[in-house]
């Protein structure tokens, strides 16, 4: 669905904010809001591009910044740094070169950290895309990732 | 509707989902079919039941046998021994289920035993997203003798202040009488929400509550709205949750088709509306006027208080905020009276508590058990003790904006007073344990990089204040912390205690506080030597 569409949706009401820009975002196959974006809703809404701005960037889950087709979040919070998610996060960055915040080059893997992703019983835990992979190891990890390269 | 004879009931859960639910579940439909069983026997998936660390749970009804840890290996066995001949696989982990439900549980039977399930009753034993399971068990029922008994609002928050509920997020504020101010309030246009953005570290009961009932907060919403006389409700339910807000739209599209919810709600003339909002990661957003302020859609920057928000809430009217625990309680004081209700758990906090088990422990999930219940017993018998035999060393209690226990702590009863009088907090319920190999100067440091990271940056003192002391716990971390670290810390604490502007700020004093009293040797020992001994008088 493009922007137009999204926007049809909803009736030009500041409280539909964070819907629209959850909407379009999902639309995006790089999964991001780009700067036309922010000003088209801020004009549908009759809000300022600064206010629409503000929001954009004070929620985790909107990013102002390509992200890649499989987007990793991994759980940071103390029940997963428990139980050994720094190691996780050090495995990861290994196997896909980048730091967290950023995208491989070939824009298939987008590392980022989250808060509590409430699936503690099987810390450590990250999500990739909407899926759960609970009870990390390293090698676990590692299948993993070689199964999204392989395009499993 | 196809009767069948047997009901295989799956929970799927992040627990079952890692050890293969899915694949059993077609092994088992394949297997069914080819025997001609398809007909016969249906195979459901259920809501989580919170037994995580169990592998593959798989119930049998009408029987109330369930297996666990089930195998590929084992699907032949249980079709041909107990669904064909009715006889329990001895071979296969199992146990009876315990009518977990029931006023008090009198069958101490395995993993369920002694729990005593009011908010949770029916998760697990039906299909939350098919609206006639959850009718046909008792669902609606609370609503429908409101209306039937011509009950009013007013002595339907007498009958919630009666109860002695208190609020499940955190505060444990009466429910009763936040929605007398709310009906009191002046003005026609009010509001009910429910807080479901439940971002606390290591708590997912809300999630499990949204996931396998979500009919229940519904009726529980419709109730409330008749209470305090809104109109109009909001979930607010946290971006991450997909399948919680998947289930809840299900079910609101399904109350409204039915006539349960939306314009004339049961052919009476009351109208109750109901729409989710969907958050979009923010821990702040859990405290009610960030989550008001991200509803209008801004910034979650938490407001001055007072007022409140039963007096200026969602577009400044009367609101009345819940969390999903608390409102999950409500159908059943309705239904059972608040006698009934007063008779569980302790006397200033009557009813049950979810809990989250987690870290070290044999069994990380999630138990229902009447307030009160001490802590040795939810981390040695629910939880199933040490992971390993390792030895005890502490609990956080409460997720991040909490409290570090040792093991002198360890009888203590876990409901609002009780916790309070040893100088610690129930919160969100979550206890997540540690055992002695746990380093508490690192547990703090992961716990002052969430507040860091989570402050919303609106007041400087806590904007400024969660750097600074991450600052410090950091390098004490690294053992190369300064005289007078320690003091600093504290202070800087209590100045974040006193001036932040909402619970965020004011509560990280608790974990520090805890962290520092009661394992203080682990701090000195992580400061370099010389100034080791400036610190120790």
């Amino acid at each position: 669905m493009n922007r137009e569409k999204i926007l049809k949706k909803y009736k030009p009401q500041a409280a539909n904010l964070l819907g629209i820009l959850h909407d379009i975002q999902n639309a995006s196959a790089e999964q991001y809001l780009t700067d036309g974006d922010l000003r088209a809703v801020a004009d549908f809404l009759k809000l300022s591009y600064s206010f629409v701005h503000g929001v954009a960037t004070f929620y985790t889950m909107y990013s102002l910044k390509p992200r890649g087709k499989y987007l990793i979040r991994v759980c940071q919070s103390p029940p997963c740094h428990l139980l050994g998610s720094t190691t996780i996060a050090r495995e990861l960055m290994r196997l896909l070169g980048i730091g967290f915040g950023a995208t491989t080059a070939d824009k298939r893997f987008t590392l980022e950290m989250s808060s509590c992703l409430g699936v503690c019983g099987v810390a450590p835990a990250m999500m990739i895309n909407d899926q759960v992979y609970g009870n990390l190891t390293t090698e676990r990890i590692a299948e993993v990732i070689e199964g999204l390269r392989s395009g499993q | 509707m196809s009767i069948y004879r047997t009901h295989i009931l799956l929970p799927v859960d992040e627990g079952t989902v890692q050890a293969g639910v899915f694949q059993i579940k077609r092994l088992l439909e394949s297997e069914l079919r080819s025997r001609k069983l398809e007909d016969e026997i249906k195979v459901l998936e259920s809501a989580s039941v919170g037994l995580i660390g169990k592998g593959v749970i798989l119930s049998v009804y009408p029987d109330r046998i369930y297996y666990y840890q089930v195998t590929d290996r084992d699907i032949t066995r249980i079709i041909e021994e107990h669904l064909l001949k009715g006889r329990v696989v001895e071979s296969i982990p199992h146990e009876k289920l315990a009518d977990l439900a029931a006023a008090k549980v009198q069958n101490r039977v395995g993993l369920t035993r002694d729990q005593l399930r009011i908010v949770l009753d029916k998760a697990w034993t039906m299909d939350p997203e098919n609206i006639d399971e959850v009718l046909a068990s008792g669902g609606y029922a609370a609503l429908e003798k409101i209306f039937n008994e011509k009950i009013s609002p007013e002595a339907v928050i007498a009958e919630i202040k009666k109860s002695g509920l208190r609020g499940r997020g955190g505060a444990g504020f009466p429910t009763g009488m936040k929605w007398e101010f709310t009906r009191k309030a002046a003005g026609s246009e009010k509001y009910i929400i429910c807080n479901a953005d439940e971002g606390e570290p290591g708590t997912f009961k809300d999630r499990l509550i949204l996931e396998g009932d979500p009919h229940k907060l519904i009726e529980a919403m419709t109730i409330a709205a008749y209470a305090i006389g809104a109109a109009q409700g909001y979930v607010y339910i946290r971006g991450e949750y997909e399948l919680s807000i998947v289930r809840m739209q299900k079910a609101i599209d399904q109350a409204k088709a039915l006539g349960l919810l939306g314009k004339k709600v049961l052919e009476t003339s009351f109208s109750f509306d109901l729409e989710i909002k969907k958050g979009a990661g923010a821990y702040i957003c859990g405290e009610e006027t960030a989550l008001i302020e991200s509803l209008e859609g801004k910034r979650g920057n938490p407001r001055v208080k007072p007022p409140y928000p039963v007096s200026h809430g969602l577009w400044q009217k009367p609101t009345a905020v819940n969390n999903v625990e608390t409102l999950a309680n409500i159908p059943a004081i309705i239904s059972r009276g608040a006698d009934w209700f007063r008779k569980i758990g302790t006397d200033k906090c009557p009813g049950t508590k979810v809990f989250t088990i987690l870290g070290h422990v044999e069994y990380p999930g999630l138990i229902e058990v009447e307030m009160g219940t001490p802590l040795r017993e939810i981390i040695f018998s629910f939880g199933g003790g040490m992971k390993g035999g390792k030895k005890f060393k502490a609990a956080l209690l409460g997720g991040a904006a909490g409290v570090f226990l040792s093991d002198s702590l360890l009888d203590v009863k876990m409901d609002f007073e009780n916790l309070k009088e040893s100088k610690a907090v129930l919160g969100s319920g979550a206890v997540l344990v540690m055992n002695e190999d746990t380093s508490i100067v690192d547990m703090l440091f992961s716990i002052v990089k969430f507040f860091a990271h989570e402050s919303c940056g609106q007041c400087a003192p806590c904007r400024i204040g969660t750097q600074q002391i991450l600052q410090i716990v950091y390098r004490i971390r690294q053992g190369s912390g300064k005289a007078g670290d320690l003091e600093t810390l504290l202070n800087l604490a209590e100045v974040l205690a006193q001036s932040s502007l909402c619970p965020l700020g004011q509560s990280l004093i608790m974990p520090i506080k805890s962290a520092l009293g009661n394992f203080r040797e682990e701090f000195t020992v992580n400061l370099s030597n010389l100034k080791q001994i400036n610190l120790v008088k």
